[in-house]
């Protein structure tokens, strides 16, 4: 047996230091763990300020003892690489194991030991932790607003059939794969609209909603036996004609003077609110910022003197405005200007806004992409006899956007989150739905609770965005 | 062998208010490879980069295959289809494999089928011998396969005229043989070009007529065995005594 250097530990007696290192670490621990958990001191017959730092100094000098170069222990090699490289990591390192130590009690205490979810009413909160009991109740408020409860089953109908319908590019044959880009920018949000607007707001006009619907699926049905020459335009003059025919030859006249049939229920949009205002206010706002967005970008470095100072007022306009005046010019300054039977409703009003104010974000966000690629690009497609738009369209844009992808997920991330301010035109998503709540005299004292649930489910929502941006960019990623 | 192709009479070009080209007189008939050469600075990429178009001239006339080039955009596009480009810093595009390089001017610009398209994509694609890296993207080759690349990608449009800016200068001496190798064979097959280049070598095997161009000005224009014998400008003797 070589000599012991505890100052300088090496391979020599390499078991020595390690189990002489590891049983010190796990004792600091224990010792941390011990008092956090169960408040018992072990050491409490030392001297107060010594035995709070002794499982620091307990740790630190096990750390040292373990720090051995390629001792042969892969995951011995790890810990010294990362965590325990030298005194002062392996310092802060200690401190912030124990930090993690001293915290969890509390929060599991709150979140889950002490919280309460049992029962219905604000009486079976007696415990110290969470009331979960209230985001239960009150669950229903915050996904859908004020809408009426019997008719939830809309919403949820929708969101369903958007997102089955969302997801129909994963399914898609080889053949119809070149569609997908025409089928996600223009058909989707004209149907996610449609489902919008005449479902989930109902009202007479859900007539009109059924037979757009019969329409089309008459019109695909007979669309099998057209020869494909005339598919373009049989899809557009079809089925406009039979909505047509249905609307005022077949249905109308009877059912109105009949009676018959009953509409779906019209509710207000002042009344949609909760997480469901949340998605529809983001999505639509997400889908029209974007290409209004795109345009300005390639306005403000188009040529033409008048298209450029129009995209950099405009850019430069909304860019420099708050969003909350911009949200209450909406819903107070602007029906001032319209004649008086003139009506638009607040949702559309405040979705206008937010576009707007976010295209000007986005084109700044795209400009800076259009920037990054290098002349040559221009030069080699202008070469290749394209004009502006097949120049933009084949070459610059798709990678300009590629390059983009992160700022464009940072500026959508942020409209995400900017939606709650639409509290202010009176439109109460998740976040107004919760400051409601909670200052509902009978449920007083539990703001933290809703916070903490608004957080998650933002969280969750944000986060998918971002991992799917992220996957965007893997996917179209053709550098070596 | 008399129809010229390419024309221009006293075209004059100013970057701000500096002249880079002065007086330019130049035509070019059918089926002649053409070499420009000269120092740095003399203005020999902004004369081809003018020919289609990628800069514009303030005076004079430039007539491409009987079109004048204006400001009419249509005519604009429909020339620079006709005129095939080579730059120096290939200039592929990196979002797309090397065959839809080929493949997408012809389907957009000229409203091939895709069938067709690919087909010729891969003809011209094997003649620079590059058709078994047609599904790669071009980050993924390397410089002379990229050059040759753009090559087939701008033969793909069939043009009348091949331009050429620099298209070896960027490259390490061994790729430098692989593009010099197919504009060779490009130059056999009868297509008219315009070569700017330092690659004399390249210049006395194909080329018909040689031009030194020296501070935007055509300094000697004479036929190649004429030019590198007994050059008749001080300043052509200078370069060449140089460059050799």
């Amino acid at each position: 047996m070589k000599i012991l250097n505890f100052l300088q530990p090496d391979k020599n007696n390499f078991n020595t230091y390690l189990y002489s290192g590891v049983i010190l670490i796990s004792l600091s621990i224990f010792i941390v763990f011990l008092n956090s958990f169960f408040n018992r001191d072990l050491v409490s017959f030392l001297p107060g300020s010594i035995s709070f730092f002794l499982p620091l100094i307990l740790g630190f000098i096990g750390l040292h003892l373990i720090r051995i170069e390629y001792s042969g222990l892969r995951f011995l090699d790890l810990i010294n690489k990362n965590i325990n490289t030298n005194n002062f990591n392996a310092f802060l390192s200690l401190i912030i194991v124990f930090v993690v130590i001293k915290s969890l009690p509390p929060l599991l205490s709150w979140f889950i030991l002490d919280a309460n979810i049992a029962g219905d009413s604000k009486d079976v909160c007696t415990g110290s932790g969470a009331c979960w009991t209230y985001i239960k109740i009150w669950f229903n408020r915050f996904m859908y607003g004020m809408y009426p409860n019997a008719e939830q089953w809309r919403i949820n109908l929708s969101f369903i059939a958007l997102a089955f319908l969302g997801t129909i590019g994963f399914f898609a044959t080889e053949k119809f794969k070149k569609y997908l880009t025409l089928y996600y920018v223009v058909v989707y949000p004209v149907i996610a609209f449609f489902f919008i607007f005449f479902f989930i707001s109902g009202g007479p006009i859900f007539f009109d909603f059924s037979y757009g619907i019969i329409a089309a699926v008459i019109s695909i049905i007979l669309g099998f036996f057209i020869p494909s020459k005339f598919k373009m335009y049989y899809f557009i003059i079809v089925p406009i004609t039979l909505y047509i025919l249905l609307k005022y030859v077949f249905f109308y006249e009877e059912l109105i003077e009949l009676g018959k049939l009953e509409a779906l229920e019209w509710v207000e949009t002042g009344a949609w609110g909760g997480l469901s205002l949340t998605f529809i206010v983001s999505f639509f706002c997400l889908i029209f910022c974007f290409p209004i967005g795109l345009f300005l970008s390639l306005g403000r470095r188009s040529d033409f003197p008048i298209i450029k100072y129009f995209s950099i007022g405009m850019i430069e306009f909304w860019r420099g405005v708050p969003l909350i005046t911009v949200l209450f010019m909406s819903s107070v300054m602007f029906p001032m200007f319209l004649p008086e039977d003139m009506f638009i409703d607040k949702l559309v009003r405040v979705i206008i806004a937010i576009s707007l104010f976010e295209a000007a974000y986005v084109a700044e966000v795209i400009r800076g992409g259009l920037q990054a690629l290098p002349r040559g690009q221009y030069d080699a497609a202008k070469s290749l006899g394209m004009g502006y738009w097949k120049m933009h369209i084949l070459v610059i844009l798709p990678q300009a956007l590629k390059l983009v992808i992160p700022g464009i997920a940072n500026t959508f991330l942020a409209l995400v989150k900017d939606t709650p301010l639409i509290f202010v035109v009176g439109l109460l998503e998740i976040v107004g739905m919760l400051n409601l709540a909670k200052t509902n005299p009978e449920w007083l004292g539990f703001a933290m609770e809703g916070y903490v649930f608004a957080s998650v489910l933002f969280f969750i929502i944000c986060y998918a965005m971002s991992k799917y941006s992220y996957n965007l960019e893997q996917k179209y990623k053709t550098e070596r | 062998m008399s129809d010229k192709i390419i024309q221009i009479t006293e075209m004059n070009k100013w970057f701000g208010d500096f002249q880079v080209l002065k007086n330019i007189n130049l035509e070019v008939e059918k089926n002649k490879k053409i070499v420009v050469c000269g120092p740095s600075g003399s203005g020999k990429s902004t004369l081809i980069r003018c020919i289609n178009r990628l800069e514009e001239h303030q005076q004079g006339s430039i007539i491409v295959d009987g079109n004048e080039l204006t400001e009419d955009t249509k005519d604009i596009e429909k020339i620079r289809a006709e005129v095939g480009m080579v730059f120096q810093q290939f200039n592929l595009f990196p979002h797309l494999s090397i065959l839809d390089n080929c493949t997408l001017a012809p389907i957009w610009v000229k409203k091939m089928p895709k069938k067709e398209a690919e087909d010729l994509a891969l003809q011209h694609l094997e003649k620079v011998q590059i058709a078994d890296q047609a599904n790669k993207y071009p980050g993924q080759l390397s410089g002379g396969q990229q050059q040759r690349c753009a090559i087939a990608r701008a033969l793909c449009m069939e043009p009348k005229i091949m331009l050429f800016d620099e298209p070896t200068s960027a490259l390490d001496p061994e790729m430098i043989k692989e593009v010099l190798d197919a504009m060779v064979n490009l130059a056999k097959a009868g297509m008219t070009m315009i070569v700017v280049t330092h690659e004399m070598g390249f210049a006395k095997e194909v080329a018909d007529e040689v031009i030194f161009m020296d501070e935007g000005m055509i300094v000697e224009r004479a036929e190649t065995k004429e030019f590198f014998a007994n050059p008749k400008s001080d300043r052509t003797k200078l370069f060449l005594s140089q460059i050799l």
